[in-house]
């Protein structure tokens, strides 16, 4: 599984007519099995870069490939995990993590074997019959990461997703995903304007400008893990992205 | 509690009608509740010669379902394509605006110099009371689904017309629904209102009308309650529905 993207810009077109560029050109490779942070400060277009990879928006000029096909829809081989919002409240859990099987015509007894099993690798067996709205904020995240790996992509793309939790949640959420990663062995393309959570997930962190977004910087990160999050050498890096983000900001202002 | 104190006024009501009935001591004014009760107690036998209160009960019910189903049938698809397509909106849109404001009633004399006294005349009535606040909630309805959730789907590989039926209309069904219920509400008034016109020679509206015209003003109000508790009953139960099907509403997170 290979996913390109090449030399990839964005031009909206304001309502006077006036051509804003989001996004120009982008360009990146990732290999199998790689964990990817795209950081960048807000209104970079870093989630542009997201819905364009995933097929939800198109390309302006460029191009992005999977498997050297082009992507111009949503492909069956990437799922995509939103910030918030995106569990449906009138579905009981299972039947939220059911539904691309669902959609897929998959029959009910399979589906629901393939619910307990993902259920179970995101920690929240015993919440099948649960709607979302009796659970916490990480939970419900962790039944939108169940969905998403219950149709079996190879890839991940993940839009700021713990980005409404509290902190000790979101810890907890990030060790959670490693592991899940670790263990599933699925490509991740994960946006986040937290330059921690960057620095403790990613095997490269993708830094963007300012808008119109560029790609400033791919630093990569040293593969040890678990990563100490105070450590020294991680350190070191975690100011380095800093410094990128704190110029760009302070550019736009 | 609150029940309790909202039975207070009805008893209060009671008792001031029969004070000022034996005051006022006159049948063809207000009649004492001992006249009435016996009318609202044998429901099946007949009244005037004009059937019995359940059988013009009956007819007006019928005839409400006939107009309720068909202004239904009419507002909710066109709702779900004004509310996913913009330009069917904007096609329908200020048609819409310019008739929404006509009260049924005004339809009348349109009415029967189309379809001539009977029950299409009444039918047609109903329908015009019903089918614009089923289409307006439709429509609110559909736009009120969340993008994400239409997003998640299409990720997850749905169809337009899974999209439809998985997302969209389970989305939309909880506003669509309060449409139904307003829309129910208005069309039974609207059948009582038709029915007392000249013309039909059945049903609850005519019941209390020829009561009327024979100085049976215990028979008008006995048809009044009926009238009431028809219409209350049938509110309990779309209310019923509402809080089994879409208590979800308002708990989207």
């Amino acid at each position: 599984m290979t996913l390109i993207i090449n030399d990839v810009s964005r031009i909206f077109t304001s309502e006077d007519g006036e051509k804003i560029a989001a996004l120009f050109h982008i360009s990146l490779t990732v290999n199998d099995d790689e964990f990817i942070c795209i950081l960048g400060p807000s209104g970079c277009g870093k989630t542009t870069v997201l819905r364009i990879i995933a097929g939800l928006e198109s390309a302006s000029a460029g191009s992005v490939t999977v498997d050297g096909m082009p992507v111009t829809h949503p492909n069956p081989k990437m799922a995509m995990i939103f910030q918030e919002y995106s569990l449906y409240p009138w579905r009981t859990v299972e039947e939220n993590v059911a539904l691309g099987l669902e959609l897929k015509g998959m029959k009910k007894p399979d589906r629901m074997a393939a619910v307990e099993k993902y259920l179970d690798l995101v920690g929240l067996s015993g919440f099948e019959r649960n709607y979302p709205f009796e659970l916490s904020g990480g939970m419900r995240q962790r039944v939108a990461v169940a969905r998403a790996l219950a149709i079996e992509p190879s890839i991940l793309l993940m839009d700021e997703p713990f980005g409404a939790l509290d902190a000790q949640t979101r810890n907890r959420m990030q060790h959670e995903l490693l592991r899940i990663w670790e263990k599933t062995k699925k490509t991740i393309l994960f946006v986040t304007h937290s330059v921690d959570e960057a620095v403790f997930l990613a095997d490269r962190v993708v830094v963007l400008t300012r808008r119109p977004g560029r790609i400033r910087e791919i630093v990569t990160i040293p593969d040890v893990r678990p990563r100490d999050r105070t450590g020294e050498e991680f350190g070191q890096i975690r100011r380095h992205l800093l410094n990128m983000i704190t110029e760009e900001s302070e550019l736009v202002q | 509690m609150t029940r309790r104190l909202g039975l207070i006024l009805p008893i209060l009501l009671i008792i001031g009608w029969e004070v000022v009935a034996t005051i006022v001591n006159n049948p063809f004014f207000l009649p004492k509740l001992e006249t009435v009760i016996p009318v609202l107690l044998s429901p099946f036998s007949d009244i005037l010669g004009t059937g019995s209160l359940a059988d013009n009960a009956i007819i007006s019910v019928e005839r409400v379902a006939l107009g309720f189903a068909l202004a239904a049938a009419v507002a909710i698809p066109l709702g779900i394509g004004m509310g996913r397509f913009s330009a069917l909106n904007d096609f329908f849109d200020v048609t819409i605006e310019i008739l929404r404001p006509v009260p049924p009633l005004a339809w009348v004399p349109l009415a029967l110099a189309w379809f001539r006294i009977g029950i299409v005349s009444i039918v047609f009535i109903i329908f015009i009371g019903a089918v614009f606040p089923i289409l307006l909630n439709t429509v609110d309805g559909v736009r009120g689904v969340k993008n994400t959730w239409i997003e998640v789907s299409s990720t997850l590989g749905a169809s337009e017309r899974q999209i439809l039926t998985k997302v969209v209309l389970p989305g939309a069904a909880p506003t669509i629904w309060t449409g139904l219920r307003v829309g129910f509400g208005i069309s039974w008034m609207c059948v009582v209102a038709a029915e007392i016109l000249p013309g039909p020679t059945s049903g609850l509206g005519y019941l209390i009308m020829y009561a009327y015209n024979l100085g049976q003003i215990n028979v008008i109000i006995a048809g009044i309650i009926v009238i009431g508790l028809i219409g209350l009953v049938i509110d309990l139960g779309f209310k019923a529905v509402e809080k089994r099907w879409f208590g979800w509403r308002g708990l989207e997170r």
